[in-house]
């Protein structure tokens, strides 16, 4: 048990695929533009790095190493569509607001690399619970990021105006500041990971 | 070299100068002045105003960046940050709110310097990435000046390099400032005068603001609105920041070429960029964008126009 908890935390702090690995950097400066899109945005990586993790293990005996990536490509695909028409069904307007991103998740380089370099050489359970740290960390980075951006570039925080005659900086809604965002986090998160 | 320590030994540079980072950043400050002075007559006080926030904001800042990270804090008065700072209100407009220069002066200072490693080692011109942070986060405030003190009209939402609506001036108004822009930018007669002791004191070459404003005048002169080789690249040339970017800001030591071709390079690639900012692009003013983009290249070039070491063949063929 101890050692699938250190699974799990490994995805959220050590090996964070944002903050430590910088994986998936394409979403997560599109989708971070308020809090309700990163989390939205996680939640579905989420859904689709476990059901992925925990599907390519069971098969890594079956399935022949020259066409592993197809295969991990048509497993990974599944889970987004199944994302995809739930989202579309039940959250209209989140789905809207993602828009391409949510297909994209596919070729989502977090997914592929716990797919090839974790699943497909682990226990299902160890990597049910990899895929469940992973999602865990992508979503906590998504919601930081995404928290600092809409409070600097909007004023809000969940769609809320906070402070009264906040001017808010624009930059912060445009792909500049997403970047210039998560550079500031990763560096704080790499000085306290030096510090510890 | 007094005469006690005439015999001795010490490792190279033997030949030292006077000149002293500290003295070159006054030295440039000095130069800024004639402009600035020019831009609190035109505008009035809130240049003045402006300022004086922006410089106090990069200095203070600095000093407590510096004593976070226990450096000396006596560094900020080197005359960089106070340099900085100066650079950064010239490029705003006159009567911004006091919080545009004061974030553009942390910004300016945490993100465009102090992140890198400090003086030196900033690969983007500091008081640029200030400028277009706030030119981005508040287009409304950056984009709205304040006519010269004497205009009927005291705020204008255009510069003579509008788009839509531009304002029309004469050469002479352009020459002498009379008309709405940033602070710094307007009197080229005054930016002359503070370049022209810049060159004589040897501070800065001819290479970097040669290239960059004759790229500028060929373009706007083949590509201009007019027409095909009618363009009023004279127009261009006097107008927005081109002047004081050229001579300023394109030549800050640290990030541009250390090399002459390099430098040729660097100013025609800033030209080039120039123009199609302003011929092209959504922005009337590309000055500011031109040369931070080509701060981005400097490694690359400085990498191609390397010297030949002294005393290594020559490449033949």
């Amino acid at each position: 048990m101890k050692q699938l908890l250190q699974e799990f935390f490994k995805g959220v702090f050590i090996e964070n695929p944002t903050f430590r690995l910088v994986l998936g950097l394409c979403p997560t400066l599109a989708v971070s533009t308020s809090i309700i899109n990163g989390f939205g945005m996680g939640v579905a990586a989420t859904f689709v790095i476990v059901g992925s993790n925990v599907i390519v293990s069971l098969v890594r005996g079956i399935v022949p190493s020259k066409i592993r990536i197809p295969c991990f490509i048509v497993i990974i695909a599944t889970f987004v569509t199944i994302v995809e028409l739930v989202m579309k069904a039940y959250y209209p307007e989140l789905s809207k607001a993602l828009g391409m991103f949510v297909p994209l998740i596919v070729v989502n380089c977090i997914v592929m690399a716990r797919a090839e370099a974790f699943a497909s050489k682990n226990s299902t359970i160890r990597s049910l619970f990899d895929g469940l740290g992973m999602g865990v960390g992508f979503t906590g980075a998504l919601v930081i990021i995404s928290i600092i951006r809409e409070f600097l570039g909007n004023g809000t925080l969940l769609g809320l105006r906070v402070i009264d005659g906040f001017e808010p900086l624009l930059l912060f809604i445009l792909a500049p500041g997403a970047l210039l965002v998560i550079g500031m986090l990763i560096g704080t998160v790499n000085m306290i990971a030096r510090h510890s | 070299m007094s005469e006690n320590n005439l015999f001795t030994v010490t490792p190279a540079p033997h030949i030292t100068s006077k000149l002293t980072t500290k003295s070159i950043m006054y030295l440039v400050i000095l130069s800024l002045l004639p402009a600035g002075i020019a831009g609190i007559y035109i505008f009035g006080l809130v240049s003045l105003k402006t300022i004086i926030f922006s410089i106090a904001s990069c200095v203070v800042c600095e000093a407590l960046f510096l004593k976070f990270t226990n450096k000396d804090p006596g560094i900020s008065l080197d005359g960089s940050a106070i340099l900085t700072g100066l650079l950064l209100a010239y490029n705003l407009p006159p009567q911004v709110p006091f919080w545009i220069p004061l974030i553009g002066g942390v910004v300016s200072i945490l993100i465009g310097k102090q992140i890198f490693g400090g003086l030196g080692h900033n690969i983007f011109n500091p008081a640029l990435v200030g400028r277009v942070f706030l030119q981005i986060s508040w287009p409304v405030y950056m984009t709205s000046w304040k006519n010269p003190r004497w205009w009927p009209d005291a705020i204008s939402t255009a510069t003579p390099l509008a788009k839509e609506n531009p304002v029309h001036v004469s050469y002479v108004d352009l020459f002498l400032g009379n008309h709405a822009g940033c602070i710094g930018e307007v009197c080229i007669v005054a930016l002359l005068l503070g370049a022209l002791f810049l060159l004589l004191m040897k501070i800065i070459s001819l290479d970097i603001p040669a290239s960059f404003i004759l790229t500028v005048a060929i373009l706007t002169w083949i590509f201009g609105k007019d027409g095909f080789l009618k363009g009023d690249f004279i127009f261009h040339i006097l107008s927005g920041g081109l002047i004081l970017g050229a001579f300023f800001m394109a030549t800050d030591y640290v990030t541009s070429p250390l090399t002459r071709p390099g430098k040729i390079i660097f100013g025609i690639g800033c030209g080039l960029l120039t123009v199609l900012i302003r011929l092209k692009g959504s922005y009337p003013e590309g000055v500011s964008y031109s040369i931070l983009f080509m701060n981005a290249t400097v490694p690359l070039i400085d990498r191609y126009t390397r010297t030949r070491v002294f005393g290594s063949k020559k490449k033949t063929g």
